[in-house]
């Protein structure tokens, strides 16, 4: 028997029935469409979060204390003498330019509003590998820094909460911890990072930090060090240079280092990972829902063999054979689960869509993307549900004795 | 001398298991049909006529005993070869006509051809048949649109249009009233002069069998008298 002869028959059958085809293919539309739109949410909050780290820069190292891949006996802290040797353009020919950080929180008052705030020590080359740009005011300076200045640069959401306003902040007076600080300068908004919300921190001179706000047991310690590099490309000899140093003033056994070097490319692929994994996670649930319709689909044909018994009887009588009955009723199926994967990927965009909507309007900008893999493999995946789900019943038609088939009733 | 014979069938049984009770539906009959007979299969419900046409109509296979159809040896086939059988050489007329419900006469007679493989012509051999039986305007309609009588038409037209060797009529007038009964079976005998195809009707109606040239009566699974 011909195939687009069967098809437009199986057609034919499916829309004898309207209202149980409807329904049945409504399952793989919510199975399919969910599978869609979680995949292309998922895609793109990976979009998001690499994007946003490669904003930072991609030639960029972090360096923390202690290490994070192995127990190591009594890791040395980070000191700004670490700092100091790493910026030695001799002993690191590759690295630009240092900048030791020291975070905390604190609350900070203003106008009679509190907030509680991460507050971050720093040295003004961070502003320029953080690519930070300014609404007003300026940057940290060197004079800032060594004169210990009560100066603050603050994040656009600290001055909404504080002030109300962007405009005319500088100048103003906030209290941090209780010590008042001039504002120097606002940022302008980043919006939501990896580490947070930036917008909703406050920046001061290192040395204000380490002496007024955050205090730390051991002299000069840090927390974090930025460090930038000549280039994207020189990172790795980057990497082994700090790591180098590192060594010979923390006197690490071989193997052990008390310390760890990130790189961007690491941070990508951490990102990259851990959104892997959740839009797997995702996807997966919403794969439960497609199985569902798959039984669905299984059901109603189950019902529709034993509804047409004669009708098989008749066809076989007229000299159909098993094949042609198998052909005839998985082609039924899977037109049931094509035609609702189709209009499932529709579903599925429009609700990507709609997420990426809110998403905007809540102020994270934010693209669920629908790739042509996650079509791909929708249609066949419903293709083959359709199939799978199929079989049994079709294989229970074929099977069918005529003359049983013929006597029921 | 075979060769006369459309049907040649010797000793065929037919044993039935009914639970633990063992059912012999057929308890060995044989009988010879020569091509383009008429021949009526008659007696009482219970008395294997239905089992009878059933095997004869290669929709089931004998328990033992020989079976020739048209010269092929029917009793040794796989279901795909029966299938074979039943679409090239047999045509079934149903006491129910057993139209599918959902496509019209035309798509109806036409799904013999569908089913035979690679036909040619397959809508104008389809329409023959239609014109045959007097339904040429009445090809598009879908079987709830038309009477019982013209329903059974269809079935004909159904039956006939693989040109086979032999058709099967069971109770062909049975669910019509018997003005409309008597049109089915003039068609029926007609068809049987005019394209010299060989009739069976099972029946139980002493009318129509008295149309036919043969009777065969069957009583507890065996043949009880040949007319």
């Amino acid at each position: 028997m011909n195939i687009a002869q069967s098809i437009v028959e199986a057609l034919e059958t499916l829309n004898g029935n309207k209202l149980r085809s409807g329904l049945t293919i409504l399952g793989i539309v919510i199975g399919v469409g969910a599978v869609i739109a979680m995949l292309a949410i998922g895609q793109g909050a990976q979009d998001t979060i690499t994007g946003a780290i490669s904003g930072i820069g991609t030639n960029l190292l972090f360096v923390s204390s202690g290490n994070q891949l192995q127990d190591v006996r009594n890791p040395k802290p980070l000191t700004l003498g670490d700092a100091q040797a790493i910026a030695d353009p001799y002993a690191a020919p590759d690295v630009l330019a240092v900048a030791p950080l020291i975070q905390g929180r604190a609350d900070i008052t203003a106008s009679g509003q509190t907030m509680s705030v991460s507050v971050t020590g720093t040295v003004p080359a961070y502003f320029a590998m953080q690519n930070y740009s300014l609404l007003e005011g300026d940057f940290l300076t060197q004079d800032n820094l060594q004169g210990n200045a009560s100066a603050v640069v603050i994040g656009p959401g600290v001055a909404d909460k504080l002030f109300d306003r962007r405009n005319g902040v500088v100048g103003e007076t906030i209290r941090i911890n209780g010590q008042p600080f001039r504002v120097v300068g606002i940022l302008q908004s980043k919006g939501g990072g990896m580490f947070g919300s930036q917008d909703n921190q406050v920046i001061v001179p290192f040395t204000t930090a380490q002496t007024r706000l955050i205090h730390r047991s051991i002299l000069n310690e840090v927390d974090q060090l930025f460090i930038q590099v000549v280039s994207a490309k020189a990172v790795p000899l980057a990497t082994d240079e700090v790591k180098q140093i590192l060594r010979q003033r923390h006197r690490t056994p071989v193997g052990m280092d008390d310390f760890t070097v990130f790189s961007q490319a690491d941070f990508l692929s951490i990102a990259t990972t851990v959104t892997g994994v959740f839009t797997i996670f995702l996807g997966g649930i919403a794969g439960i829902s497609l199985l569902v319709g798959g039984i669905g689909i299984m059901n109603i044909m189950l019902v529709s063999v034993t509804e047409r018994t004669r009708e098989i009887g008749l066809r076989k009588a007229l000299g159909a054979r098993r094949r042609d009955i198998l052909i005839q009723f998985l082609i039924e199926s899977s037109m049931l689960s094509l035609i609702g994967g189709l209009i499932g990927i529709l579903l599925g965009w429009f609700l990507g869509f709609i997420v990426g909507r809110i998403a905007s309007a809540s102020g994270n900008p934010f693209n669920p993307a629908i790739s042509l893999n996650a079509i791909l493999l929708a249609t066949l995946f419903s293709a083959a549900v359709g199939l799978f789900f199929g079989i049994y019943p079709a294989n229970r038609a074929a099977g069918l004795e005529p003359v049983e088939a013929l006597r029921y009733e | 001398m075979a060769q006369d014979w459309v049907i040649h069938a010797e000793d065929l049984r037919k044993v039935y298991q009914m639970g633990a009770v063992e059912v012999n539906a057929l308890a060995g009959v044989s009988c010879n049909i020569r091509r383009g007979e008429v021949v009526a299969i008659m007696g009482p419900s219970g008395s294997g006529k239905s089992t009878l046409m059933n095997i004869l109509g290669c929709l089931d296979l004998p328990s033992s005993g020989k079976y020739v159809l048209d010269g092929e040896a029917v009793e040794t086939l796989s279901d795909d070869q029966l299938a074979d059988i039943r679409n090239r050489k047999v045509g079934f007329i149903f006491q129910s006509f057993n139209l599918l419900s959902r496509t019209t006469a035309l798509a109806n007679v036409e799904l013999p051809l569908r089913y035979a493989g690679l036909v040619p012509n397959k809508k104008e051999q389809a329409r023959a048949a239609l014109e045959a039986v007097g339904l040429g305007d009445r090809m598009t309609h879908r079987p709830t649109e038309l009477s019982g009588g013209q329903q059974q038409r269809v079935a004909i037209a159904r039956a006939l249009v693989n040109k086979p060797a032999i058709i099967m009529a069971d109770e062909p007038t049975g669910n019509l009233d018997s003005k409309v009964g008597k049109e089915i079976l003039d068609l029926l005998l007609a068809l049987n002069r005019e394209k010299g195809t060989t009739l069976i009707i099972v029946t139980h109606d002493a009318a129509i069998a008295a149309q036919t040239q043969r009777i065969i009566h069957l009583r507890d699974g065996l043949v009880e008298e040949m007319k």
